[in-house]
């Protein structure tokens, strides 16, 4: 649905009127709370390309800090027409459509595995996608027909992952990262292409990496096959996954 | 304290019958605890012993010894027989023991063994002196909570996290101006796995900040004096976790550190830890937390990250029992027990609520001494900060209502950063609104008889009955073994850190252990 009266080559923020630009911002600057606080959050609004910027609420943190609940209208306009996200674009199958897929067209169980790799210890991710129960009612993948799923937990370092794709033959790797402070992800999903690589095994592995952080075009701009953000379930990542194995003629 | 009126009409009986099977479960285990010692058992009873410092290769000293002793195959007899040894063989201090052990000049299980008499007096003066130092440091903590008195319960309780101690203290002292009652230092991530505790103040870590002794003394000294300004006392909060358990609580004791997490089986179950080594672990490490006063928090809150919140809710309920018996047997005193549990159902269940609130008060009535450590919804908190500050509402809600006494803040954040500045101010904001304006709700309201909350209550309380009766008959070992924490299944001999456990010797020594079990003699 779209509305008619939006020029789509200039859109910019809707608070209740068309193209009013309304922006509600929040952030703290490390000033002392006062009038000259107030103005400077104003300031640097304008800075950030807000007209008729006004501080509706501010509080004191204590130390010398301050916090701003801001509005502003906004200049700038972005060209809605011409934008292109790359994503994993593709029809997904629910639990039952992936089964069938695999029976109907790789004839065999397929292996994958999962793991939260390097020094990150938060399997959250990993264990809503491959876990029995799952997560908000979608079903883990260890609970679907013709795939083996095994989720090697946290913390793993990338070699022992490897080895175990060898040692289990496995079609598939999910490699979750939920740390991504000061980008220590990075080194980390890199080292892993370079590993299944120097094992000869990248081309033979459906490759893919999750996490809240994490998105399609840094995924495969590290050499992954797909990355998969927040709102994902079981059933997308196991479809990427079946479709891969068939189109790479993998089976 | 007053007898607490069931507002559930729990089942004393079953209440009962779970803490004799938690008792039996936990004395049975503590038979092998006993028999065992560990590297960082022993680690520690060095460091209480005055050893400190890295060497060049910035490996720490207590390390370098303990190594010795192990190299030599002298662990089972405890670093406290070598050191004494070599105290009165060689007349050096343990200090000067480790350093020469350093250069290569000595070999610590190499040297002609003296008079066992003469070895003990020599180690028990060094011990007295540490653990006088300790009561001394629990004796500053009660004269500050006597003369400047605290924040009431619930406790607000936030973290820092900027992997910097320096910015980690900014964001502290503003938190304590803002509201915060404890404040807990998270440490950076996989340190739980290091197998040695590194030195002095750091300001690199991933997503935390490293447990240092160092970085624990700037941060008390920064919050005795946000304490001062703000006038009650701040505690301090760390992690008693991972493979130097005992070595963080014995660093923790000497710079008066208030609050501990410190669980029996959260290491085997998220961290794969060993079991062996962690159960010896948590042993040693629970005497040093009692003695000096700590407040512990135990780790069940962790199973709901895991498994299902609904489903799972008497998995939490049988291990804070089996919590609670380890840290008896430690010495805790149960006002020293942060039983742990959380608020993590799916925000879509119909009448999830109610359950999170049946639970609370569950946990309430059956630990009714215990301070519980009420962790805030993160497994579904979903970058929606306008939703989560909601969610976190909720939570403060059944806290102020079921009479919690650690609030570990909700932050409208989680799940995208560490929390910012303003997100820990929004969290104390709604927490002290929602603790003010309904601080008596749960003296005004009781629950329906036979309705949803006090069957659900029941029920839970039935099936944790039922599983410490099948743990008791299997041992918590098998009942690891076979997932049924969390969902984790761990082997008896798998996981890290298990070279690190021996039997012990008839010989064994290890004089902190009678010196500091049960709050000393």
């Amino acid at each position: 649905m779209v509305d008619s009266r939006v020029d789509y080559t200039k859109v910019k923020p809707y608070g209740d009127t068309l193209n009013d630009g309304k922006v509600q911002l929040s952030f703290s600057l490390p000033v002392p709370y006062g009038d000259e606080a107030n103005e400077a959050a104003k300031q640097l609004a304008k800075k950030m390309g807000m007209e008729e910027p006004s501080v509706v609420h501010s509080k004191d943190l204590g130390l010398g800090y301050t916090f701003f609940v801001m509005y502003g209208s906004c200049t700038h306009t972005v060209n809605f027409d011409v934008i292109e996200v790359p994503k994993v674009d593709m029809e997904f199958l629910d639990k039952y459509g992936v089964e069938d897929y695999i029976k109907e067209n790789i004839k065999r169980d397929i292996v994958i595995l999962g793991a939260c790799t390097g020094s990150d210890a938060h399997t959250v991710g990993i264990d809503a996608i491959m876990n029995m129960k799952g997560f908000d009612g979608n079903y883990g993948l260890e609970r679907y027909k013709g795939i083996e799923a095994l989720n090697l937990g946290s913390q793993v370092p990338n070699e022992e992952l490897v080895a175990k794709a060898v040692e289990t033959n496995a079609d598939a790797i999910l490699v979750s990262q939920v740390v991504t402070q000061k980008d220590v992800h990075i080194p980390n999903l890199t080292e892993l292409v370079e590993l299944l690589e120097a094992e000869g095994i990248r081309d033979k592995i459906v490759l893919v990496c999750g996490g809240p952080r994490l998105g399609h075009e840094l995924a495969q701009e590290l050499g992954y096959d797909a990355g998969f953000g927040p709102g994902t379930f079981a059933n997308h990542v196991a479809s990427f996954i079946v479709k891969q194995i068939v189109e790479r003629d993998l089976v | 304290m007053e007898e607490l009126k069931s507002k559930l009409n729990l089942d004393q009986k079953k209440i009962k019958n779970s803490r004799n099977a938690a008792r039996k479960i936990a004395e049975e285990t503590q038979k092998f605890i006993e028999n065992h010692t560990t590297i960082s058992v022993e680690r520690t009873v060095v460091r209480l012993l005055g050893v400190d410092n890295v060497n060049e290769i910035e490996e720490p000293l207590p390390n370098v010894l303990v190594d010795n002793i192990k190299d030599g195959g002298g662990l089972q007899q405890g670093a406290a027989f070598w050191i004494g040894n070599a105290m009165v063989q060689k007349n050096l201090t343990p200090q000067e023991i480790a350093e020469e052990i350093n250069k290569g000049d000595l070999d610590i299980t190499k040297i002609p063994i003296a008079d066992i008499k003469d070895i003990k007096d020599a180690v028990n003066g060094i011990a007295k002196n540490t653990v006088d130092k300790i009561r001394e440091t629990r004796e500053t903590r009660e004269n500050y909570l006597e003369n400047l008195g605290e924040g009431s319960k619930p406790y607000l309780y936030v973290i820092v996290a900027t992997g910097n101690i320096y910015e980690d203290i900014e964001q502290a002292k503003a938190a304590a101006h803002q509201g915060a009652d404890i404040v807990a230092v998270i440490r950076t991530t996989a340190q739980s796995l290091l197998d040695y505790v590194p030195y002095g103040a750091t300001s690199e870590g991933f997503g935390g900040t490293y447990a240092t002794q160092e970085n624990f003394r700037l941060m008390r000294e920064a919050l005795d004096q946000a304490g001062e300004e703000v006038g009650r006392y701040i505690r301090l909060c760390n992690y008693c976790s991972g493979l130097c358990m005992p070595e963080i609580a014995a660093m923790g004791a000497l710079e008066r550190l208030d609050v501990m997490l410190n669980d029996a089986l959260y290491g085997i179950l998220f961290r794969d830890i060993n079991m062996q080594r962690t159960l010896v672990d948590q042993f040693f490490s629970r005497i040093i937390n009692g003695y000096a006063g700590i407040i512990i928090n135990t780790g069940e809150d962790n199973y709901l990250t895991t498994s299902d919140a609904v489903e799972e809710a008497h998995t939490v309920l049988a291990s804070q029992f089996i919590n609670e018996q380890f840290a008896l047997l430690a010495g805790l005193k149960e006002e020293q027990m942060g039983l742990g549990h959380a608020f993590e159902m799916n925000p879509k269940l119909e009448n999830g609520f109610l359950m999170e609130l049946a639970q609370a008060q569950m946990a309430r009535e059956i630990f009714p001494n215990a301070p519980l450590k009420y962790m805030p919804p993160t497994k579904f908190m979903t970058g929606d900060i306008f939703k989560g500050h909601v969610q976190d509402a909720m939570f403060n809600l059944i806290s102020i209502w079921t009479n919690q006494a650690i609030q570990l803040l909700g932050m409208p954040t989680e799940a995208i950063h560490t929390p910012h500045l303003q997100d820990r101010m929004l969290s104390i904001e709604n927490a002290q609104y929602i603790f003010n304006n309904a601080k008596n709700i749960g003296d005004e309201i009781e629950f329906k008889q036979d309705g949803m909350i006090q069957k659900r209550a029941q029920q839970v309380l039935e099936e944790a009955e039922n599983m410490l009766k099948d743990i008791e008959r299997e041992g918590i070992f098998k009942t690891i073994e076979q997932g049924k924490f969390g969902g984790v299944k761990r082997a008896f001999t798998g996981g890290k850190g298990l070279a690190g456990v021996v039997e012990k010797d008839a010989g064994y020594y290890n004089p902190f252990i009678e010196m500091m079990l049960g709050g000393g003699k």
